[in-house]
């Protein structure tokens, strides 16, 4: 598992990305009302807003990690959005990304090095 | 976490005990939710108890015989205004806009008013500009109980507040302590709002914390609570630039301030006030109900249609109903739109349909 500095987690999946949030970015949050998928075959760049998440609070944005597609969004979080509060690290994983190289990911952070750039 | 300017509250070390998390609000450093989340806090309040602190709030005193005075400033029957009884009412400008939103409660010696935060310095000097003897209240924290077991949990430890009805105001003694309380709120339950001296604040809020059907609520779930009533909030839903007849607040306006009544006018704005009553506002007021589950936040522009060049109005006020399980929101549109007319909200470019409805979104609690 990898981790950005936008509190997003990166999971290899075969040649796929898994992506969510981190329970520190979720208990920010609050409790999640609404969240909007990207399209299945969307190409995004680095960077793009490719989620949104409504809370009880605020909209935030989740940001597409790296250059690729969307393969599969998770359609659980549009019935049951609270998902993202209840197992942020697990079932509320929000969308596959495509990458040409998944070695990208190796400029994300460990574990570590993200509990260290939140303080915890 | 607070900054240089930021005030603290009396009760700010309870608030910390409780699990807090503070945010700047109005220049005080504010708790805006608890362990329990404001989803959380917002179910808890309309089905138990809830305890906020308001104590950011201004107190202010007017001497009696400041009534006709008042009257000058807002457009409401402050003359009529029994011992012991409340109402809520705005301070105006020239243009008919607010200026503020205040309660004035007849009390013992003239007139309590409770301002809001971010205003109160500002009415005091407004309110010192046209009368004489007003007294800013220092060193009263002020506590709101709300819910449909507020009666049940107040009367614990003060019996006699359970004879109190909605828009009571009523000086009752807890331990030897004068409490001045009302039995009014921000959260469209039943419930009490509490003003004591600040050496009882603690003991006061926690003799009530210790009953189980009370828990402490912040700002997050006050403002989706406020939200659902259907109240509006200055600043966001009235400001200098909004009429309280566009706001939807003209059932404020008693009938001896408005045209042919006995006291008409004589308050700042009032032709055009007045004659919005009579006639129409250029814009008026609308509860919203998104048709999907994305909320409608302030600031989201409405549409007759959804490729409509122009927007019809703007949403003051917007997110999520806890206890409505659905998004809503307050917008301010052009008064020609017909009232059973689906609108649209420009949601980050997409143009989603909202349908008009009544308020509030829940039901009132209200002890009348």
């Amino acid at each position: 598992m990898k981790y950005t500095e936008d509190h997003e987690w990166l999971r290899l999946d075969g040649d796929l990305i898994v992506v969510g949030i981190t329970d520190h970015a979720a208990t920010q949050l609050g409790d999640v009302v609404f969240v909007e998928l990207p399209e299945i075959e969307t190409q995004v760049a680095k960077g793009d807003e490719i989620v949104v998440i409504e809370s009880v609070k605020a909209a935030s944005d989740i940001l597409a990690p790296l250059d690729g597609e969307i393969v599969e969004v998770n359609d659980a979080l549009d019935a049951n959005p609270a998902l993202v509060n209840e197992d942020p690290m697990g079932d509320a994983w929000f969308f596959k990304l495509k990458v040409d190289d998944v070695r990208a990911l190796d400029d994300y952070m460990t574990e570590d090095e993200y509990k260290d750039h939140i303080g915890d | 976490m607070a900054g240089d300017d930021l005030k603290t509250l009396v009760l700010a070390d309870l608030h910390a005990e409780l699990g807090a998390k503070f945010v700047p609000f109005a220049g005080y450093s504010m708790p805006v939710q608890y362990a329990r989340g404001v989803m959380g806090e917002h179910l808890w309040t309309r089905e138990n108890a809830g305890l906020f602190d308001v104590s950011h709030m201004g107190q202010v005193m007017l001497p009696d015989g400041s009534d006709a005075a008042l009257e000058a400033l807002v457009p409401i029957d402050v003359m009529g205004l029994a011992e012991g009884r409340q109402r809520y009412g705005f301070f105006t400008n020239e243009q008919g806009g607010v200026l503020d939103d205040l309660m004035i409660a007849r009390v013992p010696g003239g007139l309590f008013l409770v301002v809001n935060a971010a205003c109160k310095d500002a009415d005091i000097a407004h309110l010192r500009a046209h009368i004489n003897g007003v007294e800013t209240i220092e060193g009263r924290a002020l506590l709101a109980l709300q819910g449909p077991k507020a009666e049940a949990a107040l009367t614990q430890v003060i019996p006699e507040a359970g004879q109190m009805r909605f828009m009571d105001s009523a000086r009752l003694d807890w331990n030897g302590v004068e409490l001045w309380i009302s039995r009014s709120g921000y959260t469209g339950e039943d419930g009490y709002e509490i003003s004591m001296p600040d050496a009882e604040a603690d003991a006061f809020a926690r003799a009530l914390l210790a009953d189980d059907r009370v828990e402490p609520i912040g700002l997050g779930a006050r403002d989706s609570l406020r939200l659902e009533a259907g109240l509006p909030l200055y600043g966001q839903d009235m400001d200098p630039s909004i009429s309280p007849v566009e706001a939807g607040q003209a059932w404020a306006i008693g009938k001896v301030r408005r045209a042919g009544g006995g006291r008409a006018g004589g308050f700042p704005g009032a032709d055009t006030i007045l004659d919005q009553i009579s006639n129409k506002p250029p814009r008026r007021r609308v509860g919203l109900l998104p048709d999907g589950r994305a909320p409608m936040r302030a600031g989201v522009e409405i549409f007759a249609s959804e490729d409509a060049a122009t927007p019809i109005g703007v949403i003051t006020s917007g997110g999520f109903g806890p206890t409505l399980g659905a998004p809503m929101a307050l917008a301010l549109i052009d008064a020609a739109t017909p009232t059973d007319a689906v609108l649209y909200g420009d949601v980050r470019g997409k143009r989603l349909p909202a349908t008009q409805t009544k308020l509030p979104f829940t039901p009132p609690g209200y002890k009348r």
